[in-house]
């Protein structure tokens, strides 16, 4: 690979450093902020899913139809969600990095990618301890779960092509044009249930009508979304951090911040 | 107030087995993760100590 002053280190900060809208493009003035952020949300988090947990089991009365089954709503619809707007915008930043050939870009994106699996395996795993006593089967190979069960294959794609890949900005351009490819996966989740006959119920939520759902029930989702997105910013701020560290560590910078911990 | 006890509350209506199943595992992966960050968090600490006292050697 030849050198240009944008993808060394260096030409890279000399590059982004003049303009105030991408100071925090740089890994060195983004790793110490991440560190002031993460455990505030990470305590967001806690605050918000004990709220949420309170109103999904103490406040929301019992579903006529499903009995206390139906609680699994509280901990499934949020995950189900995550898994889609962090792929969103992992992509974004992918697709960030790919334009504007940015480092820490490419970093986010691959910090985003395992909760993204995560919360994708989690939407899976609540939906089927779900489907079992309401639906009779754990599993179904109709367009919603099987377009989901793509969305975790699509971040398992991801993250095993970064793996893959020895230069750290080549696995991000790979990765990165895997990940734009795979945003036409997103609204096939999202529409699959109207686009096809599906055992799975239709969106109990939507911008365009008032929820289907008790005003209580419906509160408590809000507030475990809000709780999971929190989790989300904290742990992916943690995860770029290692990963900052881990390609940043023959800077000049890391071996100040080294010094600076003793 | 949706239960007359504690256990009427861990029995879930009888889908004890589906709830908890989906609540525990979510949480238990979560904590999961956040140890496993915490932990990659030392190991690079550790690794980048090693570099540096390498490199101080080297010099000396």
């Amino acid at each position: 690979m030849y050198v240009t002053p944008e993808n060394t280190a260096a030409g890279q900060d000399r590059f982004v450093g003049h303009s105030s809208w991408f100071r925090y493009s740089s890994p060195q003035t983004f790793y110490p902020l991440a560190g002031k952020l993460a455990p505030w949300f990470a305590v967001a988090a806690l605050l918000l899913a004990a709220a949420g947990l309170y109103l999904g089991f103490f406040v929301a009365p019992t579903d006529s139809q499903q009995g206390e089954a139906y609680r699994i709503i509280f901990i499934h619809v949020p995950a189900a969600w995550m898994s889609m707007f962090i792929y969103v915008i992992m992509a974004f930043w992918a697709g960030m990095g790919l334009t504007f050939n940015t480092r820490l870009s490419g970093m986010m994106a691959s910090a985003l990618a395992p909760t993204g699996a995560l919360f994708t395996f989690l939407a899976l795993w609540s939906g089927s301890l779900w489907g079992k006593p309401t639906w009779g089967t754990w599993w179904v190979w109709d367009a919603r779960l099987t377009s989901e069960l793509i969305l975790l294959f699509l971040y398992f794609g991801f993250m095993a092509l970064q793996a893959a890949i020895d230069d750290p900005r080549r696995a991000d351009k790979a990765g990165a044009v895997l990940a734009l490819t795979g945003v036409i996966n997103i609204p096939i989740i999202y529409f699959s249930v109207q686009w096809w006959n599906t055992l799975h119920q239709g969106a109990s939520v939507s911008l365009k009508s008032a929820p289907t759902m008790a005003t209580t029930m419906f509160t408590g989702m809000l507030v475990m979304v809000l709780a999971l997105w929190m989790y989300s910013i904290a742990a992916s701020l943690m995860r770029v951090r290692c990963i900052i560290l881990e390609r940043e560590r023959d800077s000049q910078w890391v071996a100040e911040y080294m010094s600076s911990l003793k | 107030m949706n239960w007359a006890s504690w256990s009427d509350f861990f029995a879930m209506g009888g889908y004890a087995l589906y709830v908890w199943g989906s609540y525990g595992v979510v949480f238990g992966l979560l904590a999961m993760e956040i140890v496993l960050l915490i932990l990659r968090r030392r190991s690079i600490l550790q690794q980048l100590d090693r570099m540096r006292s390498a490199a101080r050697r080297g010099l000396q």
